[in-house]
């Protein structure tokens, strides 16, 4: 027998999984965890966001991260983007057979990492185990509750004309790094994944200003979709500036060679906000002091104007529109 | 510097807003006759387009997109041969990835996927190649389109085949070149043209001399571009350049990447596995000496020699005015399926499939002109 090995037989109930099980426990002790009944029971009280993601990255380890950093800032991510201060997340492993042991054990490292600094405790969970090829060495799935405070209202619905638009520093960073990583695709880039809980950074900008709109992580689809989907749901326009749209040198190269737009690469540690005109220097300046939101910078802002479009203003000073991607991003062929 | 510094210094240099403001400057002090300017190649229409360029240009200036998109250019009955083939057993089909989405007559690559066709989107015919090592038992046939800028590689990879025996490789050919087309466009007598923006990679390979024919016979204003925004517009300052003085020519403005003579090493790699003949261009028809297919040294890796199928009639789709449009008789905005039926999700037709078709362009970035 392989020991270091996942086995379809840790899926299955008896005495591998419960050993499977307790190895995990020391990793993510809490309380409510450690007491392993069928359902975590805690105490909450007011308004509550919940969300679910599942992450399904390939591969499971690249420049700046892995999935399982993933899957906590990603679930953390969603909750602070409603405003809410991420609780208590669930925890899903579907494992493809064969899987090594120590791959498992080196992203339960970065999970409980990832949940220690984003101050959230992982209290349930799920492990189960498929035949080799039905699933790709390890998927995860998430789901997350968070408290969000009185008086914050926060919604891609929320735009208003006027907004400042903020982004808190370069985009693109997490597809290329990923991307880099690809079988078949390999290539060198110094740039790491921005995978990063931004909780702390959501909530020094609460307590910095009350104007804050909307806020949303641009993830899969990138800058332009989360822009296209404030001005879709709030209705209003928005205009940005290209010149103001920090990349990375060695990402814009990427998306260069590999004829790609930076404003479609998913990002997993950016956020954009929708910002009252009289808060944004306020806002902005809190965002700077956070070790997340050093290049914060504001973008564009939103108009009475052209409502449901994005409109970028190019370099050379011609507009165009930033619509929505459509389909997989393919390399160009020539 | 690091490798990456030397390649952004080359883009942002490219891409300096002062220069491009005195280039347009100059531009606009300078043309004074009408000019109906074509950008042959689809990856010019999408920096255009990227960079908003036409909206800067004086209004005596027209801009027509051209036929050089390779995936745009692919013929249904062509479509329908590589999705024939992908049914076949034991086959495996390789493609450059915008391709997998075009639709044939009655389905597509990506379709044929679904349906248990083992179709796999590759970067380069030395995946193809990779493949065919890893897959002894099965037939890798790798669909070759492009231009003369993509032929070079996918030769080489038919001798790499050959020096490799390799028996389970073969490419169906359905490349074409660049002059010959735009001789059959403009002897259709559809377009007007005063200059055009000749396309960038592809004179990397075939050199400048190819196009001196546009200048002496047809009396048209010619000039090479890059793709950065800088390089076009440099590229439309020479031909307003030409076109006020009278004097039609041939010019570069891409020196860093193009010679008058090409790339002599790719040029022979072509000439040993191809031979000029025939090709079948979406919306124009079958145009002679406008395609490369193998020659017969070689045909045992030529797939359209090498199996036995049978694609069905052939059915264009009712209503898609792709082969106007790629002749530069129409616009996109002309079509009454722009938006409406054919979208980039439900392309009906191949300029809307490809990023660089005209069609997508104009759905992606919007037209103010």
């Amino acid at each position: 027998m392989n020991d270091d090995r996942i086995l379809l037989a840790h899926g299955s109930g008896g005495k591998l999984m419960h050993d499977l099980i307790q190895s995990f426990l020391p990793d993510l002790a809490n309380p409510i965890l450690d007491k392993l009944d069928d359902s975590a029971v805690f105490e909450v009280s007011g308004r509550l966001a919940f969300t679910t993601d599942s992450y399904t990255v390939n591969p499971i380890f690249f420049p700046g991260g892995d999935i399982g950093k993933l899957s906590v800032c990603g679930t953390v991510n969603d909750l602070a983007m409603s405003g809410a201060r991420p609780l208590y997340l669930s925890l899903a492993f579907i494992i493809e057979e064969g899987l090594p042991v120590t791959d498992l054990k080196k992203i339960l490292t970065s999970i409980r990492e990832a949940a220690d600094e984003a101050g959230v405790k992982i209290v349930t969970g799920d492990t189960k185990v498929v035949n080799q090829g039905n699933a790709d060495k390890l998927f995860i799935n998430t789901a997350g509750v968070g408290a969000v405070p009185e008086g914050v209202d926060i919604s891609a619905a929320n735009a208003k004309p006027g907004d400042k638009i903020i982004l808190n520093g370069n985009i693109g960073d997490h597809g290329i790094a990923v991307l880099s990583q690809r079988e078949g695709l390999k290539f060198h880039t110094p740039v790491p994944s921005d995978c990063a809980p931004l909780n702390g950074l959501v909530a020094d900008m609460l307590s910095a200003a009350a104007g804050i709109h909307s806020l949303r992580d641009p993830t899969r689809g990138g800058l332009a979709t989360t822009l296209n989907d404030f001005a879709e749901q709030s209705k209003v326009g928005i205009r940005l500036e290209e010149d103001k749209i920090p990349v990375a040198k060695a990402v814009l190269a990427a998306c260069e060679l590999l004829g790609f737009d930076p404003l479609y690469i998913a990002n997993e540690g950016k956020l954009v906000a929708a910002v009252a005109p009289e808060d944004a220097d306020k806002t902005l300046a809190s965002m700077k002091s956070n070790k997340y939101g050093a290049g914060s910078v504001i973008i564009g802002e939103a108009v009475a104007e052209h409502a449901g479009q994005v409109i970028m203003k190019t370099s050379l000073g011609a507009s165009r529109i930033v619509d929505m991607p459509v389909g997989e991003l393919l390399p160009r062929i020539c | 510097m690091t490798e990456i510094e030397i390649f952004m210094k080359f883009v942002e240099e490219y891409r300096d807003p002062e220069l491009g403001k005195k280039l347009l400057d100059r531009i606009h002090k300078r043309s004074r006759k009408p000019a109906r300017l074509m950008e042959f190649c689809g990856g010019h229409t999408v920096a255009i387009f990227k960079h908003g360029l036409r909206q800067l240009l004086p209004p005596s200036i027209e801009m027509l997109s051209g036929p050089g998109c390779p995936v745009c250019v692919t013929a249904s009955a062509d479509l329908d041969k590589a999705i024939a083939l992908g049914h076949l057993p034991d086959v495996i089909i390789t493609s450059f990835g915008d391709m997998v989405r075009v639709p044939g007559s009655r389905s597509s690559l990506q379709k044929a996927k679904a349906e248990g066709a083992d179709v796999r989107i590759v970067y380069s015919a030395q995946d193809a190649l990779t493949i065919a090592h890893e897959n002894p038992e099965k037939s890798v046939v790798f669909i070759g389109i492009g231009f003369e800028t993509t032929a070079p590689t996918i030769a080489a990879s038919i001798l790499q085949a050959e020096h490799e025996k390799l028996k389970n490789y073969y490419v169906l050919s359905l490349h074409k070149v660049c002059p010959p087309i735009m001789k059959a466009i403009l002897d259709l007598g559809e377009v007007n043209l005063n200059g055009i923006i000749c396309p960038g990679h592809v004179s990397v390979i075939i050199g400048s001399h190819p196009y001196q024919f546009l200048a002496d016979d047809y009396k048209i204003a010619c000039a090479v571009s890059g793709f950065e925004p800088l390089d076009i517009l440099l590229a439309v300052d020479r031909l307003v350049e030409q076109i006020e003085s009278g004097q039609p020519g041939v010019e570069i403005a891409y020196r860093r990447g193009v010679k008058p003579e090409g790339n002599r090493a790719a040029l022979s790699l072509m000439e040993t596995v191809f031979e000029i003949g025939e090709a079948n261009w979406r919306g124009i028809g079958v145009v002679p000496e406008s395609g490369l297919q193998i020659k017969s040294q070689y045909e045992k890796y030529d797939a359209g020699k090498n199996f036995k199928i049978d694609p069905g009639p052939t059915h264009e789709p009712k209503g898609c005015i792709c082969g106007s449009i790629l002749r530069g008789v129409s616009t996109p905005l002309e079509c009454k399926l722009f938006r409406e039926t054919c979208t980039p999700e439900h392309p009906v037709g191949p300029c809307m499939v490809s990023a660089e078709g005209s069609c997508a362009a104009y759905y992606q970035y919007g037209s103010n002109k």
